[in-house]
């Protein structure tokens, strides 16, 4: 983009300059009138939901072939039943996709929504709370709902979810002269048996350089980056916690997944880099696709100083502010997070029901994973306020280097920028 | 009357008849181009600017009634503040600073070497070498970042040769350390002077902005040189057979060797071939973005975050529409200004006085 001559230039430049004076003269001569309108759209009040014949359109982010046929095959027993027809786009990139569909004004009805987006939709009034209209509200675990509340205001459906928790090769284990007596309860254990597990070209416990999988530390010191609605980056508890990890690092039992020259936990896993991993349900599919060989079995994370502790991932069924038919959208919703609808996805393609009457029925197909549920009751979850995740990213940009960092220092920086995100 | 008289006096006015039909025969013709630029790169264009300068949240239009004009409140996050917004854009700038001053010369030397070799007469088999060099550019950019992500693994073959020389290859695109600050670690430089860390700009500080790209973007570095010389040796190609091989014979009779003909000779009508190719690659580094978002989003530690990557990431990811449009104006503003100098430097200068002087009185002396 150069232009060559100096009246090209005076010619754009002017034209730039009356386009910005028109468009900057509609909005500021229109602005009045729509500050007191903006509520009615914006702040999404509960309990009147749009209402017509339209089709129903789903945007889902899928991880494959099994979850989209899953979810299309729900979608299209629905439409059977309820008469409404729907149809299941696959996004290929979803957070631009849906931004595209809210800036034109013509969202999907529903999809998949993530917490860590969710502050900046609800912020803006793209989503629809509808939450509260759920006639299965209750049957929701707390922590999951609590992660999609905005304000006080519970704004959509969990769909499904996963913990992290210690994924362990039993192998390398009983090698080492470990047994079932031996799985860590608490952060002494785990350092020993670690330790132990160090060998010849694998190391005791790998997880990626990012809060994501270092956050349950935090969790089992008692800290977290907001405790209460406040930050509280740079609690004893969280110094406590990076001190600990940073100690082992240097020691060698642990290890960041990409100082192994693996892209994440569940591939040091699979290539035996690591005898253990901190991950979550997704890396049970991983392994059975690429590393079928590997002979592993899921444990509860340690205590710490402060307790049990994880950290929980989910997406929910965003339903979009715009949506023409919210009515028949909520009752789709109803349906695919039914126990019984969400056991099939499970079956399907691996996360876990977002709903307690289906706890058991779950551990009962997947005994072998009973410690990811577990974790459910102690889970905490990563910040959700608009910018929080800039600020997240930064932790991870700064934990990349935490063998030679000063755990104190980190986390303040961390601290003053979450207090700038959390008023 | 008089009308009449002049124009019949200037060439008949006939003739200004089908002018005006041609012009507009003009007109309809370049019409579909204008409206095609007018509605998918003017209108944009302006929008953005607009949203710049806008405090709209990316819900409906954003020449709707809610959204309001707050000013340079967008430019300001990002330039200064103390916050975090500062601080990626000064991590952004200082990353693609790096990657233009590295890329930039080494891709147009390189290309530059690689023309003058595959424009040799002697040499054999010269369409295959053009062609061999110029592949890497009609391959996607996406698809050569991923294979530039095996090569450059941990274990990959770019440390696995490295190994052969006894070289323990680091880490390349999860080593978020900048070469200068390994290189002077390496010399026992380890800690910052205080002159460095008390002062900065943008939010990082001078030992940060002279932390050098980080092994990541060093590798990213090595694939833009990789990809973009083939093309840029088809322009410096091009611009040496149209040169006249009888100034360089002139130029070896007067007993002139090969460098001095190539210093004196070729490269001086090489000038706005390589005003074009410097303009391009400029333009080109200043706008990474592929190689980022299919490679690392950003990653490790920040180091191959970039202005246009960061841009995308505001707007797009944290629903910060004003704020990346405002970046994506800066990094505009940049890129003009960064051609507007080169432009200057690369000017035709007249020969100086000294010189014409010198030269002419030799002239008078023969």
């Amino acid at each position: 983009m150069t232009w060559n001559n100096s009246r090209g230039w005076l010619g754009a430049g002017s034209l730039v300059l009356a386009s910005a004076l028109i468009l900057g003269g509609c909005s500021g001569s229109d602005a009045e009138p729509t500050a007191s309108m903006a509520p009615t759209t914006g702040d999404a009040a509960v309990g009147d939901l749009t209402s017509s014949s339209d089709p129903l359109t789903l945007l889902i982010g899928s991880s494959g072939d099994a979850e989209t046929a899953a979810v299309q095959a729900a979608v299209a027993a629905w439409s059977a039943e309820s008469g409404v027809k729907a149809d299941v786009q696959v996004a290929s990139d979803l957070a631009q996709q849906l931004s595209q569909g809210f800036a034109a004004g013509s969202p999907p009805d529903l999809f998949y929504m993530s917490p860590d987006a969710i502050g900046g939709y609800a912020g803006n009034g793209s989503l629809k709370a509808y939450g509260d209209l759920l006639t299965n509200k209750a049957d929701f675990y707390g922590p999951l709902v609590d992660n999609f509340t905005v304000d006080g205001d519970f704004y959509c459906a969990p769909k499904d979810f996963s913990t992290l928790a210690l994924v362990i090769n039993t192998d390398l284990w009983t090698a080492a002269g470990l047994t079932d007596a031996d799985l860590p309860k608490t952060w002494d254990d785990l350092a020993a048996v670690s330790t132990k597990l160090t060998g010849e070209g694998h190391v005791g416990l790998a997880f990626g350089p990012e809060f994501q999988r270092i956050g349950v530390f935090f969790a089992e010191a008692g800290g977290g980056l907001v405790v209460d609605g406040a930050a509280a980056a740079n609690s004893p508890e969280n110094i406590e916690a990076l001190t600990y990890v940073q100690t082992n690092l240097n020691a060698g039992n642990f290890a960041f997944s990409s100082d192994l020259g693996a892209g994440w936990g569940g591939e040091a896993f699979g290539k035996q880099l690591a005898a253990m991993v901190i991950e979550g349900n997704w890396i049970t599919g991983a392994l059975t696709n690429d590393f079928p060989d590997v002979n592993y079995l899921v444990a509860e994370l340690p205590e710490g100083p402060g307790g049990q502790g994880t950290l929980q991932y989910t997406n929910c069924w965003g339903m979009a502010a715009d949506s023409p038919n919210q009515t028949a959208a909520l009752n789709l919703v109803e349906y695919l997070t039914a126990p019984e609808q969400q056991l099939a996805f499970s079956a399907a393609f691996g996360p876990m029901p977002s709903v307690s009457s289906a706890a058991d029925a779950w551990t009962a197909a997947n005994p072998k994973l009973a410690a990811f549920l577990a974790g459910a009751k102690y889970a905490q979850y990563l910040p959700s306020q608009v910018g929080s995740n800039e600020v997240v990213s930064d932790l991870n940009a700064q934990l990349e280097s935490l063998k030679g960092g000063d755990p104190a220092a980190i986390l303040g920086s961390v601290q003053s920028n979450l207090e700038a995100v959390i008023k | 009357m008089a009308t009449q008289v002049a124009t019949s006096r200037r060439g008949g006015s006939r003739s200004s008849g089908i002018r005006s039909g041609e012009r507009l025969a003009g007109w309809l013709f370049s019409l579909p181009v204008i409206i095609i630029l007018g509605v998918f790169l003017f209108i944009p264009v302006v929008m953005a600017i607009w949203v710049s300068f806008s405090d709209w949240s990316g819900r409906g239009s954003p020449l709707s009634s809610g959204v309001n004009f707050i000013g340079l409140g967008n430019y300001s996050d990002v330039t200064g503040g103390g916050g975090l917004a500062e601080k990626n854009f000064g991590i952004a700038i200082r990353n693609n600073a790096w990657y233009v001053i590295l890329v930039v010369p080494i891709q147009t030397v390189l290309s530059l070497f690689l023309a003058v070799l595959v424009n040799r007469a002697i040499l054999r088999g010269r369409s295959l070498f053009r062609m061999a060099f110029y592949f890497p550019s009609v391959t996607s950019s996406v698809a050569i970042t991923v294979l530039w992500l095996f090569l450059f693994s941990t274990t990959g073959v770019i440390n696995k040769v490295l190994s052969w020389f006894g070289v323990n290859g680091p880490n390349w695109f999860n080593d978020p350390r900048g070469i200068v600050h390994v290189a002077l670690g390496a010399m026992g430089v380890d800690a910052a002077p205080t002159a460095l860390t008390s002062h900065g700009l943008l939010g990082i500080d001078w030992w940060e902005w002279l932390s050098g790209p980080s092994f990541a973007m060093s590798a990213f570095v090595l694939m833009a040189v990789f990809t973009t010389s083939g093309t840029f040796m088809l322009l410096f190609l091009a611009a040496l057979q149209n040169i006249n091989p009888e100034l360089g014979e002139a130029a070896s009779v007067d007993g002139a060797n090969g460098w001095q003909r190539f210093w004196r000779i070729t490269l001086p009508q090489l000038r706005p071939t390589l005003f074009t190719v410097l303009t391009l690659g400029l333009i080109g580094t200043w706008q990474v973005f592929d190689q980022i978002y299919t490679g690392t989003q950003g990653g490790p530690g920040k180091t191959t975050l970039t202005p246009a990557y960061l841009s995308y990431e505001s707007a797009f990811i944290n629903q910060q529409w004003g704020r990346g449009s405002a970046i994506a104006f800066i990094l505009f503003l940049i890129i003009i200004v960064f051609t507007l100098f080169q432009r200057w430097v690369l000017r035709e200068r007249k020969v100086s006085k000294r010189r014409s002087y010198n030269h002419q009185a030799k002239g008078k002396k023969s």
